[in-house]
């Protein structure tokens, strides 16, 4: 492998900047992909049949909790990247694990709303606007319960390989995923949550 | 667990298939064990990460699929050939003509093209290999799997029988209520994701890897009309993975996405099947532009007229693609204004076509034009093509189309865009570029014997069905009167599918007796061709290009003839870094294909643990530490030497 000294890590061989330029064009598939989620779920929002509507559902507490981890954790990502950069494999790998356990909270608090909104007879099979609701909230979900496992195999790697080309690279890469999913939340949270609770 | 819902009941030709199934894998297995050849199939193809090679797969795979989804239209033509025929029961002749739909587009046109595209997009733009060879083939093995999963469902629960839209509440579990479209919506999703990552492999691979010299508008047509093609996947293809897990929801979870009831809302499915679906025409037909392209101006001996009209003529149809959806149902109550904004832009996609033709036209114009086997197609199907999209614009204007919906008519329009549009194409260019791979020709005498059974038969089958839907015959018709008149002209079409059969049939012997009897080619360079592929040796060395080569004009390697440009300026060798081949690919693709089958069946627990085992497979791929290897100097002079074949290095 040739290394450009001159680049940052994560950009150094071919290879690398070329997977990192391929995942941003995966990020340009996932668009259309949530965009399609946020279409269904308008075309359905108020097809709630006899089922509850958002309104009488959403409580903003813990949608104020979710919004504050996923956000905190693009922040903490960003360190990791940061201390990367400058060789702290240390810090590097407490800034990933802290982003690691806002994330798996952030899980949490989802599914257990789930439960909630299950509990209160808001089932999948209830209504139009409740299957377009779980199968939003539920690709951004699978894919934050996706990044952990992804996270925690590129620490175990960070951990035993320590920072080189290739961890760096997919560390970068993993940051642009969690950026990604971050930016779909503040859609969700405002036209789903907030204007729901209108 | 109830084994009575694996069972297909009461269909004889089903049983036959079953049997034969069995006896051809048995067949395959007791061959492999015999031949001692289980190590050569893992080593060589499963394992490979070579994109000649997944070409290669890509395209034999279609091939069974022509000859699976060109069975199932035989059966419909011949099921339809006469009034009152009892040959199939309407609920398989539903069967039929969904599978014969989805194999043909998904599983044999789109695949089809991608094999064509792996073989020759690296070698077009002077690279060793695409971007992403792992990935490559992981996108290969899901295709592969997805369509296997299709494939078996006509013999293992039954096929999916609400048309290859799949529209609602056909398809819905109470008006479907067999496995049929469980199949569906998972042998698509699983091949789906391998396309959409075949989609941005590509992008990165034409946009990151050209040879130095090699700017956007320097590149040749068919890369071009690629990397659109790979970014319209990009786009559609997200649509349909929502689309789809949206009816698998339905189906298998009872959502209310689709449903008449609680708030679903049929039409949802209709948009975003056709969001996407409408894309994927192109998808199949702007790679087949590029075909055609190359293989006018190698066949003309002259440069292709209007290239960058050719270049954002697909840009504007790549653009106009996703703004027509809605005129596939115009005819379902979406009002005047609605109907009139897509009869807009459908009818505006002509213009950037017509300039396509035109320009075509134009480099034939005081050509040296040579009438070889892939030249007959692409010369057959400009005017065929032409009568197919004339009768596109018919079908466009929206108060026109209350009286062909669903007919016949637009049976005939399609069969007329698509069967030019993208089997003529892939046939020529299988012809083109067969040599580069193979090292020898295919026959000509047989390929012009197979051109014209296919061209004339294609006529005789297709064109009645113009006259059939005015008369008013629907499409998805399984039987009629005889007083209803439509008897003869059907009769006609099954003569002609008969002739289509005979031509697909000597295109296969074709095949057969070059791979036997042709002589090999030594000049790496048979056509004469104008582009980089040809500029290595034939059969492509692992490593496609020795030296990487230097471009300086549009078609370097014509200049490099012509003007006596060098295209090889560096005169040393070095060593080759290559990516090592790999197993987890082909095991991705086996635990998606058990996935896949268990949700179908419902069976959670199987379901769960094949879940839990893709991220295993996942996992075992990140952790990979394989950085691939380099092949030495000294093995690249003596490949070299032996491919020249006595020539000097």
């Amino acid at each position: 492998m040739k290394i450009d000294a001159s680049k940052p890590l994560e950009y150094s061989t071919e290879e690398n900047s070329n997977k990192i330029f391929g995942f941003w064009v995966f990020l340009g598939a996932e668009i259309p992909l949530f965009a399609t989620l946020f279409t269904v779920y308008f075309v359905m929002v108020n097809r709630f049949a006899s089922g509850p509507s958002g309104s009488e559902l959403f409580e903003i507490g813990p949608v104020l909790m979710e919004t504050f981890l996923l956000l905190s954790s693009s922040f903490t990502i960003g360190l990791a990247v940061h201390a990367m950069r400058h060789g702290y494999k240390k810090a590097m790998m407490v800034f990933m694990a802290i982003t690691l356990v806002m994330g798996l909270a952030f899980v949490g608090i989802e599914i257990d709303e789930f439960f909630t909104y299950v509990h209160e007879g808001a089932t999948l099979q209830t209504s139009g606007f409740l299957s377009s609701l779980f199968i939003l909230l539920g690709t951004h979900g699978l894919h934050v319960s996706f990044g952990l496992l992804w996270g925690i195999g590129i620490m175990i790697q960070l951990w035993k390989r320590g920072i080189t080309p290739a961890t760096a690279n997919k560390t970068f890469i993993f940051s642009l995923f969690w950026h990604f999913l971050d930016v779909v939340w503040i859609f969700i949270f405002s036209f789903v949550y907030l204007k729901g609770l209108m | 667990m109830d084994l009575d819902k694996f069972k297909v009941h009461g269909e004889p030709l089903i049983y036959g298939a079953m049997i034969s199934i069995a006896l051809a894998t048995i067949g395959i297995l007791v061959g492999l064990t015999y031949f001692k050849k289980w190590g050569y199939l893992w080593r060589e193809w499963l394992t490979t990460v070579d994109h000649k090679k997944i070409g290669i797969m890509y395209i034999l795979a279609a091939l069974l699929m022509l000859f699976r989804g060109g069975v199932d239209a035989m059966m419909m033509r011949l099921q339809t050939a006469a009034p009152e025929m009892k040959f199939l029961d309407a609920q398989h002749y539903n069967e039929v003509f969904t599978t014969h739909g989805l194999i043909m587009i998904l599983f044999m046109a789109m695949p089809f093209i991608i094999g064509l595209m792996n073989v020759i997009i690296p070698l077009q733009i002077g690279a060793r290999d695409v971007a992403f060879p792992r990935l490559n083939a992981v996108s290969f093995w899901l295709f592969f799997m997805g369509a296997m999963l299709l494939n078996i469902s006509f013999v293992i629960g039954g096929s999916p029988d609400a048309g290859w839209s799949a529209y609602f509440p056909l398809a819905s579990l109470e008006f479907s209520p067999t496995v049929g479209n469980n199949y569906y919506s998972l042998a698509l999703q699983i091949s789906g994701i391998g396309t959409l990552i075949t989609g941005v492999n590509f992008i990165v691979t034409i946009l990151k890897m050209r040879a130095p010299g090699m700017t956007l508008m320097k590149m040749p047509m068919f890369t071009w009309s690629v990397l659109i093609t790979n970014v319209i996947i990009v786009f559609a293809f997200p649509v349909l993975t929502i689309a789809l897990a949206m009816m698998m929801f339905d189906r298998l979870f009872g959502s209310q996405f689709f449903t008449m009831a609680n708030g679903g809302m049929d039409m949802l499915w209709a948009n975003l099947f056709w969001v996407w679906g409408h894309p994927e025409v192109y998808i199949v037909i702007l790679p087949a532009f590029g075909i055609y392209s190359e293989i006018i101006a190698t066949f003309s001996k002259k440069n292709l007229y209007g290239y960058t009209s050719m270049v954002f003529s697909m840009l504007i149809i790549s653009l106009l693609s996703f703004l027509v959806w809605a005129h596939h149902f115009y005819t379902m109550g979406q009002g005047a204004m609605v109907n009139s904004f897509f009869s807009i832009t459908t009818m505006a996609i002509a213009v950037p076509t017509g300039v396509k033709i035109f320009n075509w036209l134009f480099t034939l114009r005081k050509g040296r034009i040579t009438f070889t086997t892939p030249m007959l197609y692409t010369l057959a199907f400009i005017p065929i093509f032409t009568i197919g999209g004339v009768t596109g614009v018919m079908l466009a204007m929206a108060s026109a189309d209350y009286q062909y919906h669903n007919t016949m008519f637009l049976v005939a329009h399609f069969h007329y865009v698509l069967i030019p549009g993208a089997v003529f194409a892939v046939i020529a260019g299988f012809h083109y570029w067969f040599p580069k791979v193979f090292g020898f020709r295919l026959n000509e005498r047989l390929g012009k014997h197979a051109f014209w059974w296919i061209i004339i038969s294609f006529n005789v089958t297709f064109f009645p069905m113009f006259f059939l839907g005015l008369m008013g015959m629907t499409r998805r018709l399984y039987t009629y009167s005889k007083e209803s008149g439509f008897g003869p002209l059907n009769m006609l079409s099954f003569v002609g599918a008969v002739g289509l059969a005979i031509g697909f049939v000597i295109l296969v012997y074709n095949i057969y007796w070059s791979t036997r009897y042709m002589p090999r080619d030594t000049t790496n360079d048979p056509w004469d061709g104008r582009t980089l592929e040809w500029a290595t040796h034939s059969p492509i060395p692992l490593y496609n290009f020795a030296i990487v080569p230097k471009v300086e004009t549009r078609d370097a390697l014509w200049s490099a003839k012509q003007e006596n440009i060098p295209l090889y300026t560096d005169t040393k060798y070095t060593k080759i870094h290559m990516p090592s081949n790999t197993g987890k690919p082909f095991i991705l693709g086996v635990v998606f294909f058990f996935l896949g089958f268990f949700l179908v069946f419902s069976m959670w627990i199987p379901a769960i643990v094949a879940g839990i085992g893709i991220l295993v497979v996942l996992a075992f791929m990140s952790f990979d530490k394989d950085q691939g290897y380099y092949i030495p100097v000294e093995e690249v002079i003596a490949t070299e030497k032996k491919l020249m074949r006595g020539e000097t290095v």
